[in-house]
């Protein structure tokens, strides 16, 4: 009983990490339509910028800051130098455009940080069951999830952001500046990611930290469904449980197997995920 | 208020827009008539902005707008209602009418437009929290005017409206347009195929074939004849 | 001359250089040479599968990995069998991996597809750490391998360069013939239309799985041949960079292109070569030396997309057709 209590928690917390990098996801394919393979890559970049900030300055929050900040600003670079040129070599040429940025960035952060793994510290204690940092994390995405869903429903600049997702050619018609919309999304779900990374890498950091965390966040992604944000996120948090019990009774190393199976499981039954409402638009 | 001269547009080798010529004097309904495939539609996307001109000149109160993105032309106050309506699906009725006035400063006006918008277009008060895929053809038309309308433009573009539309809407839509010309001054320029409803609204007419303005003539001279062999082909 | 024979004599023609070649340079090269080999036959594998047919696949590492872990259990634990059967079975289990794969990717497409195949790349290689035991952990499995026939006095690395590059020209002869063929002209179909192929009788389940397994098999190959070269067999070999270079190998030299098969596998070998050459040279040191190859790939993705979209094979072909077309001009005024 006791174990079982101890996965679910930790469950719990690690589905706020992939709850929080599958809605970054989720941000980006609704302003872009394209599935980002990059999201990670930034959360990375990120991530080591936030490194050596707190490592300059000795404060983490600095570090949290600059990270954010930082992302938005990746992302929005990103989406103008990379994902809009490629959008017109189609699909397949978007995803190979991405995957290419995940291996320079991976590659970049070798360089200049090595692949030496290095330590990197949680926002709070993160001792015991109900730990601080645990809290930390599940609020923190909550909060961030709940806020980006105000934003989208409730404001001006997110009514904007929805019409120039569904409808660019209509939404320009009555003065939306659709171009600026995607960038805004685009740095919306940098800045998400980065808020990933820097909960998931804890207390390791070296350059393909994120990849099994990539998996599971894009596993959470598809079963919610790629334009739904709050079935996204409940995902993560159920595929965090659920790989904590798979991780605590079959072994660690199955975790991505077991990933992958669902994965396959719910596209092949809905292969638009379990609430999504797929990547063609209707008219 | 919108003088083109010599517009052309093409599509790859295809002229759809092949050096037309017109004014839509403003305060005026202006039709644009022509059968499918004349290039009514290339022109208003031309117009505003959606697909750029190969050549000639687009001058919208003296201001040269050939060529700017459909955005700006929009936030110049000249309105574009696309073809089927352009209303965006995912949106409740409400956000489409607000986002219509979005681009527009003055926030307290923008309340002050929805309740003219609504008084225009009754059947859409009582479906404001819908979602706008629920909505009939008629009422689609409706929305689609109506958030054009609540941006303040001082001029409209309209690309068919009665497409698909029974007639008693047609003629409630041809009313409303003749209203807001009459009670507000506001120009229309109006692209349909449905010449004899277009006629019994408009000041003066285009008639388009291929590309090409072939008539040009005040509404009330544009005879049977003279349609019937633009459109079946004669000229 | 049917196709078969046309492509079998080219074939010869090529081992022939290979073989020439592999005399006059020394054993470094030859491993180098080698891994040219093998790295062809995944590339080739994996042209078939995205180029030909489409299927985007991030997981072709996934079944290098299964091939060279085949391999070598063989070696280890059934040293009776004769190497040219393991390398069957690696092939074969490969293979079989890849049917499956095939039949559970058989409804995704695009991004799901590529997400699906990018886990198992991530995956697969985490099970040496579930059976630590019989698959090694993280240092893999090491083996020798005697393949060399009784009397036959070739030094080593030659042998196995010889080896590597009958294998893989015996598999683009295969895999020529097949793309060039009926079943070649049902992957394009599927890749272009699905919804036209299927009306015009074509089984898409089948094909596709179908496509996966020859694809797998290809990888399978690949990773026996890297294990018979290497002699181990360990998990950091197989990371899901690994697929991606692939994936970046492909599209450099051409996409569905066994000649851009070829150009990409030259890259893979030669690029950390020359990065290797440049560090040294501007004395960057060896992070920077270890990781380059990788950003170098990285950037060719996306410049090929960008800039490039036929890769090497396209490029050329256009410049010689663009040349031909010239050149009869000039004759016929």
């Amino acid at each position: 009983m006791n174990q079982f209590l101890t996965l679910t928690v930790g469950g719990i917390a690690s589905g706020a990490v992939y709850a929080a990098l599958g809605l970054s996801l989720v941000i980006i394919f609704r302003a872009t339509r394209v599935v980002n393979f990059a999201q990670p890559a930034l959360a990375l970049l990120s991530t080591y910028l936030a490194f050596t900030v707190s490592q300059a300055t000795g404060s983490y929050w600095l570090g949290f800051l600059v990270a954010i900040v930082g992302g938005a600003v990746l992302g929005a670079a990103s989406d103008r130098l990379l994902i809009r040129p490629a959008r017109a070599h189609g699909e397949l040429g978007s995803v190979i455009v991405t995957l290419g940025f995940l291996l320079v960035a991976q590659a970049v952060s070798g360089m200049i940080w090595t692949s030496e793994p290095r330590s990197f510290g949680y926002a709070f204690d993160f001792r015991g069951l109900f730990s601080a940092a645990n809290v930390f994390a599940v609020v923190a995405v909550l909060v961030t999830a709940g806020a980006v869903l105000l934003l989208f429903k409730a404001t001006p600049l997110g009514l904007r952001m929805r019409a120039a997702a569904f409808a660019p050619e209509a939404a320009s018609l009555v003065g939306v500046r659709v171009g600026l919309m995607v960038t805004v999304g685009a740095m919306l779900a940098a800045a998400v990611g980065a808020l990933a990374g820097l909960l998931a890498v804890p207390p390791l950091l070296y350059p393909t930290v994120l990849d099994g965390i990539f998996v599971y966040a894009l596993t959470a992604a598809v079963v919610g469904g790629l334009d739904n944000p709050i079935g996204t996120v409940v995902a993560g948090f159920t595929v965090g449980i659920g790989l904590s019990y798979v991780s605590g009774y079959l072994g660690p190393e199955l975790v991505t197997l077991a990933s992958l199976a669902v994965l396959v499981l719910v596209l092949s039954l809905r292969p638009n995920g379990l609430f999504g409402r797929g990547l063609a638009r209707r008219v | 208020m919108l003088e083109l001269s010599t517009v052309v547009t093409t599509y790859g080798a295809v002229r759809a827009v092949d050096g037309v010529s017109l004014s839509a004097p403003a305060g005026a309904l202006t039709a644009v008539l022509g059968a499918n495939g004349a290039g009514k539609t290339s022109l208003l996307r031309t117009i505003s902005g959606l697909v750029a001109p190969r050549s000639g000149s687009i001058r919208f109160d003296d201001t040269e707008i050939a060529g700017v993105a459909p955005d700006r032309v929009a936030r110049m106050g000249l309105g574009h209602v696309p073809e089927h309506g352009g209303v965006i699906t995912e949106l409740t009725v409400r956000e489409n009418l607000r986002l219509g006035a979005l681009h527009r400063r003055d926030k307290a006006d923008r309340a002050v437009a929805l309740g003219e918008v609504l008084d225009l277009f009754p059947p859409l008060a009582s479906r404001l929290s819908a979602q706008a895929s629920t909505l009939s053809g008629g009422e689609r038309q409706m929305l689609a005017i109506g958030r054009a309308l609540m941006g303040r433009p001082r001029m409209l573009l309209l690309d068919e409206p009665s497409l698909g539309l029974a007639p008693m809407v047609t003629a409630q839509i041809m009313r409303v347009l003749r209203n807001l010309r009459a009670d507000r001054g506001l120009t229309v320029l109006l692209v349909e195929q449905n010449a004899r409803s277009a006629l019994s609204v408009a000041e003066h007419a285009y008639v388009l074939a291929l590309g090409r303005v072939v008539v040009d003539a005040p509404a009330h001279a544009i005879t049977a004849e003279a349609l019937h062999d633009v459109y079946l082909g004669a000229r | 001359m049917s196709l078969l024979v046309r492509h079998l004599l080219l074939a010869l023609l090529a081992l022939a250089a290979v073989v020439t070649l592999s005399l006059v340079v020394d054993p470094f090269t030859n491993v180098r040479i080698a891994t040219v080999g093998y790295y062809l036959v995944a590339v080739a594998g994996l042209t078939l599968l995205t180029g030909t047919n489409g299927q985007i696949s991030l997981g072709h590492g996934a079944f290098m990995f299964i091939g060279a872990y085949t391999v070598a259990l063989l070696v280890i634990h059934v040293p009776g069998f004769p190497f040219w059967l393991d390398l069957l079975l690696a092939a074969f289990a490969a293979g079989l991996a890849g049917a499956l794969t095939g039949a559970a990717a058989a409804r995704l497409h695009g991004p799901y597809l590529a997400g699906a195949t990018l886990a198992l790349a991530v995956g697969l290689p985490a099970l040496t750490q579930r059976f630590p035991d019989a698959l090694g952990g993280s240092n893999g499995l090491a083996f020798t391998v005697h393949s060399l026939p009784a009397g036959l006095a070739v030094p080593q690395t030659r042998w196995q360069a010889w080896v590597v590059w009958t294998t893989a020209l015996l598999v683009l002869v295969l895999l020529a013939n097949v793309t060039r063929g009926r079943f070649g002209r049902i992957l394009r179909a599927v890749r272009d239309d699905e919804v036209s192929a299927a009306l015009a009788g074509i089984h898409i389940g089948r094909t596709k799985i179908l496509a996966f397994l020859l694809s797998a098999t290809c990888g399978g190959l690949a990773g026996g041949l890297q294990a018979f070269l290497l002699g181990t067999a360990a998990p950091g070999s197989f990371t899901l960079a690994l697929s991606l270079s692939l994936l970046a190998a492909m599209v450099l030299g051409g996409v569905g292109s066994l000649w851009g098969a070829f150009w990409g596998a030259l890259a893979l070998v030669y690029v950390p070569v020359w990065a290797n050459d440049l560090t040294h040279g501007l004395d960057l040191g060896t992070d920077v030396a270890q990781h380059l190859p990788l950003a170098v790939f990285g950037v060719v993705l996306v410049a090929v997309v960008l800039v490039f979209p036929r890769g090497i094979h396209g490029t050329v072909t256009r410049l010689v057709s663009a040349i031909r077309k010239k050149e009869s001009h000039e004759k016929n005024p």
